[in-house]
């Protein structure tokens, strides 16, 4: 047993104990049991803080089921561990800062809190298709209840629309992965690509093309990607706080996580030949996502359309299919995890205290709230990727792979970075700047200790991501450069397939400038 | 190692400390930490650049490695040269006299603790921008100034007009940065680094490119990137807005320093710009273009920051004009002659508005000359500086960049003389209207204090004697040759004569016949009009680019495109599986196993469907 092992499965065993003790004792719990299990996450870091490696760590390979074959088979690489850190970090947050504000079925919330992080770590470090499949179903379980039981008044509707969109892929997605077994034999990944990349297993491009639409559709729901985006801001306006943070935080990433460790190493050929499309729907999704939140009355959907917009970014980057890019598409799906969260945290202390989600319900919040003013100024230049701060790496480093593939690109998707300050600083000024209304003045209080707790390791890693770059970056890199050397042998197998991009640019010898000057 | 990372550091622990703690502290210690940290600032880059002397290759030092993925590595690096060291000079010297000053100018002000340590940020990033030994770091400072920009500008935030004005700034900056940024990435691709001393070095092995090449479309952003810092056209529009800030922030980040960061830049990437001609003949055009329309502005204003604003518009187009022809230290020579006396118009506008109590009209000004006799005397330095009479700093710089430019071409030169002569004309114009004459305002002037005077004494000195004292193309010779020496006397008298057309022209129509202003203005009309309400560009952007967009993407994108069609479409779908699940409920027989056994038939169906596909279609390529 390794430590992986224990990391995964203290959430189950920690939400079994707070539903059979009782519920006075269950935030407690649940507080206690998810910071434990933080700290014990921490431990899995020791094998990647030295030099950069693919290799994985803590596996353990086990047979679930005799027939068909489905094996217990999870372990740690680079690309997980970041996003495995992320949800045990964010799980304790989310407790504090339901705190108060669940009153209702409080020993179920915590529950399904608890179960929520074990479905998203299984599907972090699973490397058996069929035990990914049955934690990707997992986590749909609590958040629909997390939506359809503590959200607002349209929960409903929402949940249904997200459980529905999820599904519709997921159903897809598990076609896919029958059809694999039937010609591979076996579920477990890692042994797929070992088949795949030695030739005893060949799949035609036109069998690779629906398998990997098939995968990838399921993916681009979660992400989302225009225009498959229509259910996040219904999910994110009605659910709870720590529902959204969750859902945006770490959920999303699900689908963008699937994209990089499934759907480029097994099917690089069809991804390639897809990535044009592809990356003509993720600008879309940039410009179109911020273009919509520029104009949204409600503070929440703003944020859900400015996730639109954001994980637009990490799609385009993964497709570039160059260090650079998916470098920065990688970092960018922890930045966003920890702007974007801090911003539904945020958004949330405001309706803690004044009750609505309209913009125009505040105005001057600065006069009365300064310490919660400033935390929401730092994570707003974190979000439009303000140097100093974690998104500027990420953007940066997505933008320059693009602008390798084509300028056009890059110039494509720059806008979409004009464009986040202009909706961030325009919500900014119309809720914190001005004098205080009436309701702003007797409703709103400055940040609490509570809450500073919860924001505090949020704020504190937009600075130390945005400046510590390359302790986050290592790890990814190293992975990185494994996937697209595996999404390339897969190129090169196919006789027929196109020629890779160039993922490198000229190296700076002087004669190369000048070749590459005079060719332009 | 000489350890150059303490010169950003110490405005960054000033910041840190003011920011956390200052909201305890009282504005004794407040001062001390904000100007204590930024005179230190100044003191450790003097010991540096005396340690370094004479710097005729830059000075580099790693601290670490900050972004490395693939072949591209950003280090944490800093270096000085020459070029550098002029600008650490500027910085950090100007920045302690305008610190100094915001003790006194801001005592009454609430978050007075914030100001100073917004300011102390505004050192930080600045000082990072300079010593940046590649773009990408620069360009963290370059977007760290414009942060600081929009925190001061908005300042007063309860002023609505205020806020407005710090997320234009920051927005039209971003427009900019847009264009920096593409730049960066098609350096990185042709040079294979965003190290300075690697791109320049790769750069000089490219030939000279006739027609429009990468050379050429790498300039020409950088330039759009320097256009939205440096308020060039078409972007120069937030800065005039910018005036909503304090009066210590407009003359430190919005005259002295921050706004001179495209020239910098610009002067910096020299090794690329010269190898693409088309793209330093625009730089050029942008520049003078721009000094013409804000000169012409500047004669119109009536609001004495406004004044100072459009010339600092104008006056950095001076100086990419002559980063256009090719004259990088004259440029930069006019950036640190610029910064002397037009922080000190700034500081003494700011001293008149202190004394009259927040007073910016110049209609309710008048007879200051004997009121506020300090103020006057400094302001009267920067006056003729600014206004080219011989011998002031403004005169060489400026006669520095006019020959250049006649070297270039003739057209320009009379062009930029006729500006020089319009510039005497409008800072004339604001002292007449301020210090000569009746007083015709209300409030009871009174001098400022010496914390705030004696900076202002120090920069009339440097106003008169700073083009004498520090010859900026001489200092600079290592980096950019001059190429055509030599002084023409000729050139010269031309240049200062239309300082003192100007200034004689303004004495005669504010001094000796007060009445003729008034009736040129009517007599002129439409033409008047055109020009007082700033040529209507403001209005244009309005009308063309924000307001299509904001309500295009509220009733086209959203409630059309996302929740009509996209979400029709869906809720459409939703519609339709009820309507089928109607006739099909007989299937929902409630039994787990018959729902497994659709659950794989569904699953088979597809399998086959994929199998079909593959086969009927035998590889897609």
């Amino acid at each position: 047993m390794t430590l992986l092992d224990i990391v995964l499965f203290l959430p189950l065993v920690a939400f079994i104990v707070i539903l059979a003790l009782p519920k006075t004792l269950s935030r407690t719990l649940a507080l206690a049991t998810s910071m434990g299990i933080f700290i014990v996450s921490l431990g899995l870091l020791a094998p990647f803080l030295g030099k950069p490696t693919s290799a994985v760590s803590f596996e353990t390979n086990l047979i679930w089921i005799q027939s068909p074959a489905i094996r217990y088979h999870i372990s740690l690489d680079g690309l997980g561990l970041w996003l495995l850190l992320l949800s045990t970090m964010l799980t304790p947050l989310c407790v504090l800062i339901s705190w108060n504000y669940i009153t209702d079925r409080v020993k179920e919330y915590y529950a399904f809190l608890l179960l929520l992080e074990f479905g998203v770590i299984g599907v972090f470090v699973s490397m058996d298709l069929f035990l990914f499949y049955v934690f990707w179903e997992v986590t749909l379980v609590p958040m629909y209840f997390l939506i359809g039981i503590w959200g607002h008044d349209r929960r409903i509707y929402a949940t249904v629309k997200f459980f529905l969109y999820t599904m519709a892929g997921s159903v897809l997605m598990l076609a896919a992965i029958l059809y694999l077994y039937s010609r591979a034999g076996t579920f477990d990944y890692p042994m797929i690509l070992q088949l795949l990349s030695s030739g005893r297993l060949q799949l035609t491009a036109a069998e690779q093309l629906p398998l990997f639409l098939a995968f990838f559709i399921a993916f681009a729901i979660k992400v989302p990607l225009f225009p498959l985006h229509t259910w996040l801001p219904d999910a994110h306006v009605e659910a709870p706080t720590a529902g959204s943070v969750m859902l945006a935080s770490v959920m999303l990433k699900m689908g963008t996580y699937g994209i990089v460790r499934f759907c480029l190493p097994m099917f690089g050929n069809a991804a390639h030949q897809c990535a044009p499309v592809i990356i003509a729907l993720a600008i879309i999704g940039i410009i179109y996502g911020a273009l919509v939140a520029l104009v949204q009355p409600n503070m929440k959907k703003l944020v859900a359309y400015s996730s639109v917009s954001h994980l637009g970014f990490v799609v385009l980057g993964i497709f570039t299919f160059t260090q650079q890019g998916m470098d920065g598409a990688v970092y960018q799906m922890l930045n966003h995890g920890i702007s974007t969260g801090a911003l539904f945290m945020l958004v949330g202390f405001l309706y803690e205290r004044n009750h609505s989600l309209e913009i125009k319900s505040y105005g001057g919040v600065a006069n009365v709230a300064p310490v919660l003013s400033v935390i929401f100024m730092v994570t707003t230049l974190a979000s439009i990727g303000l140097p100093v701060l974690n998104n500027f790496v990420g953007e940066f480093l997505v933008l320059q792979g693009a602008a390798i593939v084509s300028w056009k690109y890059a110039a494509l998707a720059g806008l979409g970075v004009i464009f986040s300050a202009c909706y961030m600083l325009w919500l900014y000024q119309r809720a914190f700047f001005g004098e205080a209304g009436e309701g702003v003045r007797h409703h709103i209080t400055d940040i609490n200790k509570r809450e500073l707790l919860a924001i505090a390791p949020l704020v504190i890693l937009m600075v130390w991501m945005g400046t510590g770059t390359s302790l986050f970056l290592k790890p990814i890199t190293a992975v990185n450069a494994q996937i697209l050397e595996q999404s390339k042998i897969n190129v090169e197998y196919q006789v027929k397939a196109p020629p890779a991009p160039s993922a490198e640019p000229a190296p700076a010898t002087t004669a190369a400038v000048v070749e590459v000057a005079r060719a332009r | 190692m000489h350890h150059l990372w303490l010169i950003p550091f110490f405005p960054l622990a000033g910041f840190l400390v003011n920011g956390i703690f200052g909201r305890r502290f009282s504005k004794g210690l407040v001062s001390m930490v904000a100007v204590g940290s930024v005179a230190l600032s100044f003191a450790w880059a003097l010991k540096c650049l005396l340690a370094l002397a004479p710097l005729e290759t830059p000075h580099v030092e790693r601290y670490f490695m900050w972004i490395q993925s693939g072949s591209l590595a950003i280090p944490y690096e800093l270096s000085v040269d020459r070029l550098t060291a002029i600008m650490l000079m500027v910085v950090t010297g100007i920045g302690s006299l305008i610190h100094i000053y915001a003790t006194g100018y801001m005592h009454d002000e609430d978050g007075f603790y914030r100001f100073f340590a917004y300011l102390n940020l505004f050192m930080f990033f600045m000082l990072t921008l300079v010593l940046a030994n590649n773009y990408l770091l620069l360009f963290v400072g370059w977007e760290g100034v414009g942060l600081c920009s929009y925190l001061l500008i908005g300042y007063y935030f309860l002023k609505h007009s205020a806020s407005t004005a710090g997320n234009k700034a920051f927005i039209v900056n971003r427009i900019g940065d847009f264009g920096f940024s593409l730049a960066m990435f098609l350096i990185f691709i042709t040079f294979g680094s965003l190290d300075f001393q690697k791109v320049f070095e790769a750069a000089k092995a490219v030939p000279v490119e006739v027609s429009a090449g990468m050379m050429t479309a790498i300039c020409l952003l950088l330039l759009v990137g320097a256009a939205g810092k440096s308020a060039q056209i078409p972007l120069y529009v937030w800065l005039p807005d910018a005036m909503e800030g304090p009066t210590p922030v407009s003359a430190l980040i919005h005259a002295a320093t921050m706004v001179t960061a495209g020239v910098y830049m610009v002067a910096r990437s020299a090794a690329i710009f010269t190898k693409a001609p088309i793209a330093m003949e625009t730089v050029a055009w942008v520049g003078l273009a721009t000094a013409v329309m804000a000169a012409t502005i500047g004669m119109t204003q009536f609001d004495i920051k406004k004044v100072y604003a459009y010339s600092t518009v104008s006056q950095l187009g001076y100086m990419f004009l002559a980063l256009g022809v090719g004259a990088f230290s004259a440029g930069i020579w006019h950036v640190v002659t610029h910064a002397f006396f037009k922080a000190l118009l700034f500081l003494g506008a700011g001293s008149v508005i202190h004394a009259l109590h927040h007073e910016q009209d110049m209609r309710n000004m008048g007879g200051l000359r004997t009121k506020i006799p300090i103020t006057f005397a400094v302001l009267a330095c920067a006056w003729i500086a600014i206004s080219g009479v011989p011998f002031t700093s403004g005169w060489y710089s400026k006669e520095a960049i006019l020959g250049a430019v006649h070297h270039h071409s003739p057209l320009m030169y009379w062009i930029g003389v006729a500006t020089a002569a319009v510039t005497a004309f409008y800072v004339s114009r604001s002292m007449f209207m301020t210090f000569f004459g009746e007083y015709r305002g209300h409030a009871h002037p009174h001098e400022s204090p010496p914390v705030m005077w004696v900076p202002l004494a120090v920069l009339a000195v440097l106003s008169l004697a700073g083009g004498f004292l520090f010859n900026v193309p001489h200092i600079l010779e290592p980096l950019f040759p001059v190429e055509h020496g030599g002084h023409d006397i000729m050139l010269e008298i031309i240049g200062s004569a239309a300082g003192l057309v100007g200034i004689g022209l303004a004495y005669v129509m504010y001094v000796a016949s007060p009445g003729l202003p008034d009736s040129i203005s009517s007599s002129l009309g439409g033409v008047y009009r055109l020009v007082y309400n700033k040529y209507y560009v403001d209005e244009a952007y309005d009308a063309t680019v924000v307001r299509p967009l904001v309500s295009g993407s509220r009733t086209g994108l959203w409630q059309f495109g996302d929740v009509w069609l996209i979400d029709g479409v869906v809720n459409g779908m939703g519609g339709f599986a009820r309507w089928i699940g109607g006739g099909v409920r007989t299937l929902q027989s409630g039994s787990i196993r018959s729902y497994a056994a659709w659950v794989v038939a569904g699953a088979v169906i597809f399998i086959i469907a994929a199998g079909a596909i593959a086969g009927s279609n035998g590889g897609l390529r």
